[in-house]
């Protein structure tokens, strides 16, 4: 009897699976059950956000972004933000420079903790999702506080932020952080030194830095491998130059630490809050520049010319100088770049949003190969991916 | 010295290192934001990247990303656009390159893996095509899409529009109904606010054909 010829396996994964982090279909050429080859099918979300963006003024382009990645949503307005007053030169007041790291930072905290108590809902683990969705509430109740919504904000507008922080949310974000580390201690205990946790992510989906450069890795996934490359300290842009905080970098590049990276970010990220209440200067919130921000609503129930202004704006909008240039910041999955080429109208020529996921699942096919069916789950969780920024 | 300064030190050596590897200093340009872009013709693209990828002084390790920008009007119609990262310098550079409707892209994901969905993307997206990439399908849109979304020619609406149909118990395709006429207000004209048709004209028309 001669050797028995085994027929690969295709298997269809998702569109509408609970570890697929939303509306993937992964078809997987299985060799048993070891991952021959992982064929991400992509674009079941897709919106067109890059096509509309080009039939809208400037400003009401800025909501699309809450709609990208919508578990962190002001860190993408942020770089939208920054695109606009880059090409116009406008000056920001560091009153809003720091409300805008604030709200950054609470956003890479709520996109962490959504991320890791997921990806411990993959591997098996049910309690950390539980107990991260308490903080999570916390978090987007300042959200809600600061700017009426609590995931599609539109707060971060070029040239500062739309409103000042009402009377008290400082302290009561303060008094939040205070309670914060506790919350991380009992995380860590639930995961850190799990038995079944580590085995289901210690040596699964290992890269390298080149490789990770190589597939165009950038954020907590990149720092996993070694490599200390962060936008906020690299190309540090608003106030982040004036903040102290440390670089958490991992040395294996596998899932467990992608894992430890994103908890150490939060630690960080809470040291940059606390930074940022305690030296928030007084100020204007908004540039003063009525040609691209609207007048105070106080200021036009007296003035004419700010009537006139606050309409020119709602209808028309600004116009940005004729040309090109690529913004990007670090948002809590990595590097969301934005590529605006405009022509001098009121309206974007083009704009390319670059969203560090898109580059994640790409590479799912090179982290999968050879590992097994579960994996790929653990592989997919590890990498924080949200299709809202993928699919665009 | 501040943090401008270290900046355009940081530009200086990297824009020497360009004009020499790259001959001459009109091979590159800088933006008004500061940022620095090259152009070349499509033929060279392959070894210009190379030269970024591999040379000691440039560094240019991650291809950030790669997307199109469609001109109509133009002869050579597309731009496509490379965004290029040096980590270990902290640089960042573009490369620009015009390319025809007709032309064929070299695929550049020997150099960078990267470039694999980006290209998938912008063949979706603009219809430019890739020589020598390994996997070249549509990404984004459905199976059996027609058309490239992000050309200018390509209308907001679409062509085709789907829904669940009760009688055939199946997803069907129908042109695109719009209950509302989609409004584009044109603002760079100080007196039409919105494009309408142009009724005068229409009737013209309408008289000189019952004239006939």
């Amino acid at each position: 009897m001669g050797e028995m010829q085994i027929r690969p396996l295709t298997l269809n994964f998702g569109p509408q699976h609970p570890a697929a982090h939303g509306v993937l279909r992964l078809v997987l050429e299985m060799d048993g059950e070891v991952i021959d080859r992982a064929d991400p099918h992509v674009g079941l979300l897709h919106r067109g956000t890059e096509k509309l963006i080009e039939h809208k003024t400037y400003l009401q382009a800025l909501p699309y972004f809450d709609r990208l990645d919508y578990v962190s949503p002001m860190n993408q307005e942020h770089a939208w933000a920054l695109a606009i007053e880059k090409s116009m030169g406008i000056e920001v007041p560091k009153r809003a420079q720091y409300i805008r790291v604030l709200y950054c930072e609470i956003g890479r905290i709520l996109n962490h903790i959504l991320n890791l108590t997921t990806f411990a809902i993959d591997v098996g683990a049910m309690t950390p999702l539980l107990w991260g969705f308490e903080e999570r509430e916390a978090l987007m109740e300042f959200y809600e506080r600061a700017s009426g919504a609590r995931l599609h904000a539109a707060y971060f507008r070029p040239g500062g932020v739309h409103q000042d922080l009402p009377d008290g949310l400082t302290d009561d974000i303060l008094a939040w952080a205070e309670t914060f580390p506790s919350f991380l201690a009992d995380l860590e205990t639930l995961l850190t030194n799990n038995r079944i946790f580590k085995q289901r992510t210690v040596d699964i989906g290992v890269m390298d830095t080149q490789e990770a450069l190589d597939l165009g890795m950038s954020g907590p996934c990149l720092r996993a491998t070694g490599l200390a490359w962060d936008l906020r300290k690299a190309q540090p842009y608003d106030c982040y130059d004036e903040m102290e905080f440390d670089i958490p970098v991992g040395s294996t590049g596998d899932c467990y630490a992608r894992y430890l990276v994103r908890i150490e970010e939060m630690k960080q990220s809470l040291s940059i809050i606390k930074q940022a209440i305690n030296n928030m200067p007084e100020g204007p919130v908004l540039a003063e520049n009525n040609k691209v921000t609207p007048p105070r609503r106080g200021e036009m129930k007296q003035s004419m010319e700010a009537l006139i202004h606050h309409f020119k704006l709602y209808t028309e909008g600004f116009h940005v100088p004729a040309g090109e240039s690529y913004t990007a910041v670090e948002a809590p999955k990595g590097e969301f770049g934005v590529y605006l080429v405009s022509d001098g109208t009121n309206k974007p020529y083009r704009a390319r949003l670059r969203a560090p996921g898109y580059y994640f699942m790409s590479a799912v096919d090179y982290l999968c190969k050879g590992h097994m069916l579960a994996d790929s789950v653990a592989i997919i969780g590890s990498l924080d991916i949200v299709f809202g920024e993928i699919d665009r | 010295m501040n943090e401008a300064e270290t900046q355009s030190s940081a530009n200086d050596k990297l824009l020497s290192a360009l004009s020499r590897l790259m001959g001459g200093e009109n091979a590159y340009h800088i933006t008004p934001t500061g940022e620095v872009v090259m152009c070349c013709a499509l033929v060279d693209l392959l070894d210009v990247l190379k030269t970024l990828k591999d040379d000691e002084e440039l560094c240019f390790s991650q291809l950030t990303d790669i997307t199109a920008v469609d001109y109509p009007e133009r002869e050579l119609r597309f731009e496509m656009v490379y965004q290029l990262l040096s980590v270990k310098k902290n640089r960042r550079v573009r490369l620009v390159v015009a390319v025809g409707e007709s032309d064929i892209v070299p695929s550049v994901v020997p150099l960078y893996s990267s470039a694999n969905w980006a290209e998938r993307e912008v063949w979706d997206m603009f219809g430019i095509f890739f020589s020598g990439h390994p996997d070249m399908r549509r990404l984004l849109t459905d199976y059996g899409f027609e058309g490239h979304p992000l050309r200018k020619d390509f209308p907001l609406t679409g062509y085709v529009e789907v829904r669940y149909s009760e009688t055939e118990r199946r997803v069907v395709y129908e042109p695109t109904k719009l209950v509302q006429e989609f409004r584009d207000f044109d603002f760079l004209s100080p007196w039409e606010g919105m494009q309408m048709p142009n009724l005068a004209a229409e009737e013209d028309e309408e008289q000189e054909k019952a004239g006939e």
